[in-house]
């Protein structure tokens, strides 16, 4: 198309205004699709192995093992104890669950607010939430002791006659955690239905196609299915961003509801949201970085992706600084003496003081690296501080739960807290069920959502000359 | 056309969404009311041009999310101050702002399962064999081509004129797909 060419070009704006482009046009639709096919279709590449083996071992060997001498032996194989009841259970149930959430924020609000670029991270983004998810579900119930007796959390008649308590927020968390898992199933999945279908189109084996056929549920691409399609994402997106406030709020609220020092604090929903979006942007950059290089996918996933996401982190950072510094002054402020004791002890106790000073060095001060150009465009740099601030949230959440338990109003009910073999055994379980988790979805399905890219390019408008407009159409 | 078989309809395949946009207004103009279009993704416009009223997945998720919200209030209500009152630290028996927060986590999981059944329901899936799969070059529809199809039981439909209309409009690979 010649006259389409020159079209472009007098059209374009000067080079200084130009904008990169979100997805590269060069290579025509049809290639775009086997590039961006290609991964899960090609062979196995040996990295994915050495990756996926020991991932799968935690996953498959160490967790369940651990789970049964836990569930048959009881609580006691933790470092759970009195005043310290919980411990790294919860630490990694709130760190889970605030991994999940940069995923539901990435493709769901930026949806709303019409971001295009999220196209490209969005699916990889969307498995991570539901992946960690699962793993935070895990925790609270098996947290309960007698994981048998589980079914008492939920709301249905019974011989004992007795019901939930709904006027409890770890109630309501129950209910919030499961709502997450099968809302961001559901987007997740809805969001492939396209892409399976064209894995089934693309397929060459007939186990392929079957497989994918049946998940693709016979999807056609009528224009008359992507109306009610569109719509329902639009829905879907809706919800699953009220999620992005709403779960960690209850979390939030499992600590403000109770008395302790510490948790006590009205900043505690916004509090939980914030860490938890900033610790999930984190993990997003610790997964994106290294498979936009091992599957190939630099110019999809382009620095300039990177450096959309190191500044979100940014301001979430800078939340989380505002949020610490608030939480000092309203514990000096309200001149509650345990309130001013448990903030003190944070960061010059005579145990745990560490942990104080890594969640104000990293959570706060780390990120605001970000502020340079030069670091947001060094790509080892920017994973090395999301790694660290995956660390440093994870002591967030030991120093506001240990922290706040191991001194509370009783001096002579005063104790410690130290994770037993099984502690991190567990955690190191549900490292590998994640990663294996991820791993097999990077494999097996496309890590970006091809038809949503595809919709995203020039070559997808039918009003620009790439889209096959003619001039003046 | 062999009277003793049954077809689905013509089928043609386009280019670049313009040119399934202005195929699209053409069949529009010359009056068919049963024929579809099949892209790799949504093409804006396209909905327009083919008449498609406002989606009822709305209305789904509304009545899920709504119907969910109102019974779980119920739910509380009946649990905690009817069937079985339990006093907690002094605190109401059935309060609104306590019932309100699961009761909207309901709200959001039940809207989100309406949309998604409405989803698949308005759209007639899963529907695991359609008779455009038997046309070998279709599977390009979740690629890089554009489709338009033109149902022969469309009153208007005839094989010769539709397929000039087709041919007229710039489609190419113009196939009648068997129905069975």
């Amino acid at each position: 198309m010649p006259d389409a060419a020159l079209n472009l070009k007098t059209l374009a704006p000067p080079p200084e205004l130009r904008r990169p482009k979100l997805v590269p046009g060069e290579r025509g639709l049809g290639g775009l699709t086997d590039h961006l096919t290609a991964f899960a279709e090609g062979k196995t590449p040996r990295w994915w192995w050495i990756m996926f083996l020991p991932a799968a071992f935690l996953a498959a060997v160490v967790l369940p093992s651990l789970l049964i001498y836990q569930i048959s032996s009881g609580i006691g194989v933790w470092g759970n104890n009195q005043p310290v009841s919980w411990g790294w259970d919860i630490i990694n149930f709130v760190w889970w669950v605030g991994v999940a959430h940069a995923g539901t924020l990435i493709s769901a609000l930026l949806f709303l607010t019409r971001q295009h670029w999220r196209t490209a991270i969005g699916r990889a983004a969307e498995a991570m939430t539901v992946f960690a998810v699962m793993m935070a579900g895990l925790y609270p119930g098996i947290h309960t002791g007698r994981v048998w007796f589980d079914w008492f959390l939920a709301p249905i008649p019974t011989s004992n006659g007795i019901w939930p308590q709904f006027r409890s927020p770890l109630m309501w968390d129950v209910f919030a955690v499961n709502t997450y898992l099968m809302v961001s199933t559901l987007f997740w999945y809805m969001g492939l239905i396209p892409d399976l279908a064209l894995m089934r189109d693309r397929a060459k084996t007939r186990v392929r196609k079957i497989i994918f056929g049946v998940f693709a549920l016979g999807w056609t691409g009528s224009a008359r299915h992507w109306h009610n399609y569109e719509k329902a994402y639009l829905v879907l997106s809706g919800l699953a961003t009220l999620l992005v406030f709403t779960v960690s709020s209850i979390v939030g609220m499992d600590f403000a509801t109770s008395q302790l020092a510490g948790w006590h604090e009205t900043i505690f929903p916004f509090y939980f949201v914030a860490g938890a979006v900033f610790c999930g942007f984190g993990m997003v950059l610790v997964l994106l970085i290294p498979l936009r290089k091992l599957c190939h996918l630099e110019d999809v996933i382009t620095p300039q992706h990177i450096d959309k996401v190191c500044k979100m982190t940014l301001l979430m950072g800078c939340i989380m600084a505002y949020i610490y510094v608030m939480e000092y002054f309203l514990a000096w402020y309200t001149g509650n003496p345990y309130d001013s004791w448990v903030f003190g002890h944070r960061l010059f106790g005579h145990q745990y003081w560490f942990g104080g000073w890594i969640m104000i060095l990293v959570n706060a001060t780390l990120p605001q690296l970000f502020w340079f150009k030069k670091v947001r465009q060094n790509l080892k740099l920017i994973f090395v501080i999301a790694v660290l601030i995956n660390i440093g949230m994870w002591f967030e959440r030991f120093v506001i739960i240990v922290g706040s338990l191991y001194q509370d109003f009783l001096p002579a009910n005063w104790g410690a807290y130290f994770p037993t073999w099984v502690d991190v055994g567990t955690f190191a379980g549900t490292l590998g069920a994640f990663f294996t988790m991820y791993l097999l979805f990077v494999r097996f399905l496309p890590v970006i959502a091809v038809s949503e890219v595809k919709g995203a390019t020039p070559q997808a408008d039918p009003h620009h000359p790439l889209g096959g407009a003619k001039g003046g159409h | 056309m062999d009277a003793n078989r049954k077809y689905y309809g013509l089928v043609a395949e386009f280019d670049s969404p313009a040119a399934i946009l202005r195929a699209a207004e053409k069949v529009r103009d010359a009056g068919y009311h049963r024929w579809d279009t099949f892209t790799p993704f949504p093409i804006h416009g396209l909905d327009r041009v083919m008449g498609l009223k406002n989606s009822l997945v709305g209305w789904f998720a509304l009545l899920f999310g709504g119907g969910a919200f109102v019974g779980c209030m119920a739910m509380i209500w009946f649990m905690n101050d009817f069937d079985y009152p339990v006093i907690v630290g002094g605190k109401p028996m059935f309060s609104p702002p306590a019932a309100f927060v699961p009761s909207y986590i309901l709200l959001v999981l039940a809207g989100a399962i309406g949309a998604f059944v409405g989803m698949i329901a308005l759209n007639e899936l899963p529907r695991f064999h359609h008779p455009l799969f038997k046309s070998r070059r279709f599977s390009l529809a979740s690629r890089d081509k554009y489709f338009l199809a033109i149902g022969s039981t469309d009153p208007k439909f005839s094989e010769t004129e539709t397929r000039k209309l087709l041919a007229e409009a710039g489609g190419a690979h113009i196939e009648l797909v068997e129905d069975d």
